[in-house]
């Protein structure tokens, strides 16, 4: 229990599940599936800071993190640019936009937050669509491997490396933020807006900070993965992918990041074993979702802790 | 004396309810205010009017010779006013010692960056704050919750909480909207002490309260409202003589 509790346990439990993972995992299939968790776990854990730490919802989430992707490929394959380049552009022009939008709108409450983010996902996800000179329309475009200093990873067992060594930096990241005055505040927030507010935090400056990380995050892991899978299409920024990262945090636990790694590693799973339910796959999310809140209203791993907590005391 | 907060032909309405009418009065330095009044006589509209949380419709707040009426009160906190809150306004995702760190978030380092990477101004302020934050639980006396959820507190000891949290932003000018509503006499004359202790550290006190004996044995000044009017303004003696306030209280004869 303590492990779960202090500051960095959790950190070295998942560190040591990165480092033995491969011992196990015996082809590649399994190692692209382990990608894909981690690929989802981050943007889950910067999700999980705008919806379970500040109390904000975001069910366009997906579009920042296909912006981040199309920006990626439409950078490097169309101008040629260095990947690394493309990215960081990429993260940038998602943080401008986040910015821009996110003061208007987190002046929302509930689910008018939730509408408007819902249509800006759209939004994006129709552009990506429809600019099809530029990003291929609904079939996708090809995006060149990812290249850095003249090394490049290729195949998924040495992308695992980067995936897993990025979530572990996210997870610690996240863990910091939380735990200092910006994260208190953003926690703040969550809790009494007008408390906040009196305390001296000025709670919309600190809404469009997370606000703005959490699309950084989508946005930076959305350019990756494009480069790691080679082909991207609209789908990402699509309004079910936003619901199936939102699925992520409230499965695993809002307000606790690694609730949010352990929902996007349950809901990466998921279809694999689903697989033979395919079309059902969104009913099945759904049930799950309700599910949850239903019986594990604060998610898996905050209702696994306050059992075993309970089961400590008695 | 010096006026800290002046309070000038002060309004506010909801649509038709005026529940503030040009109201004026000044908060003296370093004495404790109550203001008073029958329900509904919009006392804690006009907390609310001072500590940001309403715009008013009419009229000014000046707090250290500064117009602040209609500033947020993120920006009034900055110029040292804090309050607690009648119907508890406590972070129940937080733990109690962090309620009260919320409290000093404008003396703490704020800076994102240094956040993300743990940085050890961070790490030090936050220990600093930490135990500062139990201090302050202590001296409240809600000192036994140090280690506790905020959600597993009873509701004396929350009221307190917000007292501890307030009192973390070292306030100048302190405003407590009802601090005794919903305890009991022994919690009541504990917080008679604490309000005592925190006056004697020269901090400005306004409190709203409808326990008159902790009203009378409190403040030097009242102010008395009623219909959203100002009915009164003196001293306990003359508030406690003025036949206008005995007819409101008690009806007229």
């Amino acid at each position: 229990m303590n492990v779960l509790n202090s500051r960095y346990g959790g950190l070295a439990v998942l560190a040591a599940i990165v480092l033995l993972l491969p011992l196990v995992l015996p082809n590649n299939y399994y190692f692209d599936v382990a990608n894909r968790i981690a690929i989802n776990a981050i943007v889950a854990v910067g999700l999980n800071l705008l919806i379970g730490y500040a109390g904000q919802i975001s069910l366009g989430h997906a579009g920042f993190l296909g912006l981040g992707a199309y920006t990626s490929a439409i950078l490097t394959s169309n101008y040629g640019w260095s990947p690394l380049a493309a990215m960081l552009v990429a993260a940038l022009g998602v943080a401008a936009l986040a910015f821009l939008v996110a003061r208007p709108i987190l002046r929302l409450k509930g689910h008018y937050l939730a509408m408007a983010t819902l249509g800006l996902g759209m939004i994006f996800s129709i552009v990506l669509t429809n600019e099809s000179a530029l990003t291929g329309g609904p079939d996708g475009m090809a995006v060149p491997g990812f290249e850095l200093l003249g090394w490049s990873p290729q195949g998924e067992a040495v992308w695992y490396w980067v995936f897993g060594a990025l979530l572990l930096a996210a997870v610690w990241l996240a863990l910091n933020l939380i735990d200092s005055p910006v994260g208190r505040a953003l926690r703040a927030v969550h809790g009494s807006e007008v408390a906040a507010a009196v305390a001296g935090i000025d709670t919309t400056s600190y809404k469009v900070l997370v606000f703005v990380v959490s699309a950084v995050f989508a946005a930076l892991v959305g350019s990756l993965s494009a480069h790691y899978t080679g082909f991207i299409t609209p789908g990402q920024a699509s309004f079910l992918h936003s619901v199936e990262l939102v699925t992520m945090v409230v499965i695993g636990g809002m307000a606790s990041t690694f609730g949010a790694v352990i929902g996007a590693a349950l809901l990466t799973l998921l279809p694999q074993v689903l697989s033979g339910l395919e079309d059902f796959e969104m009913v099945v999310f759904g049930l799950i979702l309700m599910t949850s809140m239903i019986f594990l209203p604060r998610g898996l791993v905050p209702s696994l802790r306050g059992w075993l907590a309970a089961k400590g005391r008695a | 004396m010096a006026a800290l907060l002046e309070i000038e032909k002060l309004s506010k309405s909801f649509g038709g309810v005026h529940a503030v009418q040009e109201v004026s009065f000044t908060v003296q330095k370093g004495l404790v205010h109550a203001v008073i009044g029958p329900n509904g006589a919009g006392k804690t509209t006009l907390f609310n009017l001072i500590s940001g949380v309403y715009e008013p419709s009419a009229g000014h707040i000046r707090l250290k010779g500064e117009e602040v009426g209609g500033l947020p009160p993120n920006k009034l906190a900055e110029r040292g006013l804090s309050r607690t809150f009648q119907n508890l306004q406590i972070c129940f995702n937080l733990s109690a010692l962090e309620n009260v760190m919320i409290g000093a978030h404008l003396r703490l380092d704020r800076s994102f960056v240094k956040a993300l990477l743990r940085w050890p101004t961070i790490t030090r302020g936050d220990r600093a704050c930490r135990e500062h934050a139990a201090e302050l639980m202590e001296y409240v006396g809600c000192g036994k919750y140090i280690g506790s959820e905020a959600d597993g507190m009873p509701y004396g000891a929350l009221k307190r909480l917000e007292v501890a949290r307030a009192l973390a932003a070292e306030p100048e000018i302190l405003f407590l909207d009802e601090p005794a509503a919903g305890l009991n006499p022994t919690e009541t004359a504990e917080l008679d002490e604490v309000i005592h202790k925190i006056a004697a550290r020269g901090v400005t006190v306004v409190l709203v309260e409808h326990d008159m004996k902790l009203v009378m044995n409190l403040s030097q000044r009242i102010l008395v409202l009623d219909y959203g009017r100002k009915l009164a303004e003196g001293t306990p003696g003359e508030v406690r003589a003025n036949p206008d306030v005995i007819a409101a209280y008690l009806g007229a004869a």
